[in-house]
């Protein structure tokens, strides 16, 4: 590699990690200006209720196959790597805690990414592009309070919500594979659950769910609102969303974990 | 008052406005023509103030709309109605709601006082019977005229058209031409259409602007413009392919 190649190269590079960071500053004023139109009035509880609806009745489907499969799936491959100990009365606080810290709220919040947040996206992006942002603004009203502040907060009561059904639904799930399938009495799956998990871990899953959250709704109506322009820009804008939503939630999850263990 | 002093706007390398100036003085209704793509919504867009310029001023009445933000930009908005392209009709809320939309954000009026108003409206526009429908389920042409007594609803003293006839047939957009210059009698705003519609625009404008490269190259009353010696002027209203215009 010659110099100039390794000047153009490092140039790209600097290029786009200065690029990368003008976007993070430009979302996180995104976001200050949202949470900051939370606590000014007026307040729009009308489309907050619209808002918690939306992410519910797009999500509950999913969230209660895949929080049913989850808990079956665990309880099968834990039941069979405890049987190897003669520890199978372990399976109820295996499953319980997995759930309740960890696949709960990161699974419940990649689906609802998946299904409501890319729908949220695609509505303000069409938003976006046929000028109806614009004729907000025009109206001397500030979008962000109609468009992005209230799906913040629907998120922060939505996410906790459809957590607490995932958690519910995958804890039955293994319930099912365990006592009726694998033949554990169902008093040893639930007395060992209640012994073992506590207040805290619940807690802990609930911070989660709370701070994917905001995560989701951010990004998917950041992604939504600066969408670029045609059919395209909002498809563009609504992959965006998707992925950068998902892999926040899972570097999110890490910390949140490390912290919270 | 308006009064636009040298604009400045770029977008990248692209200069799409070279230091514009333009002075339309009150309830006068003044068309801006020009080739598609030559800056005529971005000019539009500095006017309310969504779109900053690189440099110049854009005087609303006095204030200037560049260098105001937060309350004192909302009041000079206030001041402005503004129909989009396509309408940009809220497409979760019905026609009747569309209408009001200004009214129940911006005003204290009560619930009776809207209703009165909207209905006002509709009828002003031709669609009162239309006030439960959603803008899907209604035509370009009708969501135009929702846009329009959506616009007039807070009687605005500034009034925008953005192309207020774009993929409307004739004989709409006609109709549409007919009840902007009814509402500017009745409402006496000041306003600005960016059209393409010539020379029918020219039965509607009380003044006429060229927009080109950047600049506006002609101004003056629909006869002028007719009787224009400006050979860029007489090629874009007799939409020639021969003149100093390239045709892309």
């Amino acid at each position: 590699m010659t110099l100039i190649e390794m000047t153009v190269c490092v140039r790209g590079i600097g290029e786009r990690f200065l690029s990368l960071l003008k976007e993070l500053g430009h979302m996180f004023i995104f976001l200050v200006n949202a949470v900051y139109t939370i606590f000014r009035p007026p307040f729009k509880f009308k489309m907050l209720l619209r808002q918690i609806r939306f992410m519910g009745s797009k999500s509950i489907v999913v969230i209660l196959l895949t929080g049913s499969f989850t808990g079956m799936v665990l309880a099968l491959q834990i039941y069979y790597t405890l049987r190897k100990f003669g520890s199978e009365a372990m399976l109820g606080p295996a499953v319980a805690l997995s759930i309740i810290r960890e696949l709960g709220p990161v699974l419940s919040a990649l689906m609802v990414t998946g299904r409501a947040g890319s729908a949220l996206t695609a509505e303000i992006g069409i938003m976006r592009i046929t000028e109806q942002i614009d004729a907000l603004t025009s109206m001397a009203l500030n979008p962000v309070r109609y468009l992005v502040t209230p799906n913040i907060v629907a998120a922060l009561i939505a996410f906790p919500l459809l957590t607490s059904i995932f958690d519910l639904i995958g804890i039955y799930g293994g319930y099912f594979v365990g006592v009726k399938l694998l033949g554990l009495s169902s008093g040893t799956y639930f007395s060992q659950m209640e012994l073992f998990v506590s207040m805290e871990d619940i807690r802990v899953g609930l911070y989660k769910s709370l701070s994917f959250g905001v995560i989701v709704s951010w990004v998917c109506c950041y992604k939504g609102y600066f969408t670029s322009y045609g059919a395209e820009g909002v498809g563009k804008a609504t992959t965006s969303a998707v992925v950068t939503s998902s892999v926040l939630i899972l570097i999110w999850d890490y910390f949140l974990g490390s912290v919270l263990i | 008052m308006i009064k636009i002093v040298n604009l400045k706007k770029g977008f990248g390398r692209q200069e799409v406005l070279n230091g514009l100036n333009l002075k339309i003085l009150n309830k006068e209704l003044v068309a801006v023509i020009g080739r598609s793509g030559g800056g005529k919504s971005v000019l539009l867009k500095h006017l309310i103030g969504i779109v900053k310029p690189d440099h110049g001023k854009v005087l609303i009445e006095g204030v200037d709309i560049t260098s105001v933000s937060g309350r004192e930009l909302d009041r000079v908005r206030e001041k402005f109605g503004v129909v989009f392209q396509e309408g940009a009709l809220f497409d979760s809320l019905t026609v009747y709601e569309n209408i009001a939309f200004p009214l129940r954000e911006k005003t204290r009026l009560g619930r009776g006082e809207i209703e009165a108003r909207v209905n006002d409206a509709l009828e002003d526009v031709g669609l009162k019977e239309m006030g439960d429908k959603y803008p899907a389920e209604i035509s370009g042409g009708m969501k135009r005229r929702v846009a329009l007594a959506r616009a007039l609803i807070t009687e605005p003293s500034i009034v925008l058209f953005d192309e207020p006839t774009t993929g409307l047939d004739p004989i709409i957009s006609s109709s549409i031409h007919k009840l902007i210059k009814k509402t500017h009698r009745k409402y006496k705003f000041t306003g600005v259409i960016i059209s393409h519609e010539i020379p029918e625009i020219f039965d509607v404008a009380d003044k006429v602007a060229m927009l080109y490269n950047g600049t506006i190259i002609e101004f003056g009353t629909p006869e002028e413009f007719r009787n224009s010696e400006n050979p860029y002027v007489r090629q874009f209203i007799s939409g020639s392919l021969e003149g100093p215009i390239e045709a892309l």
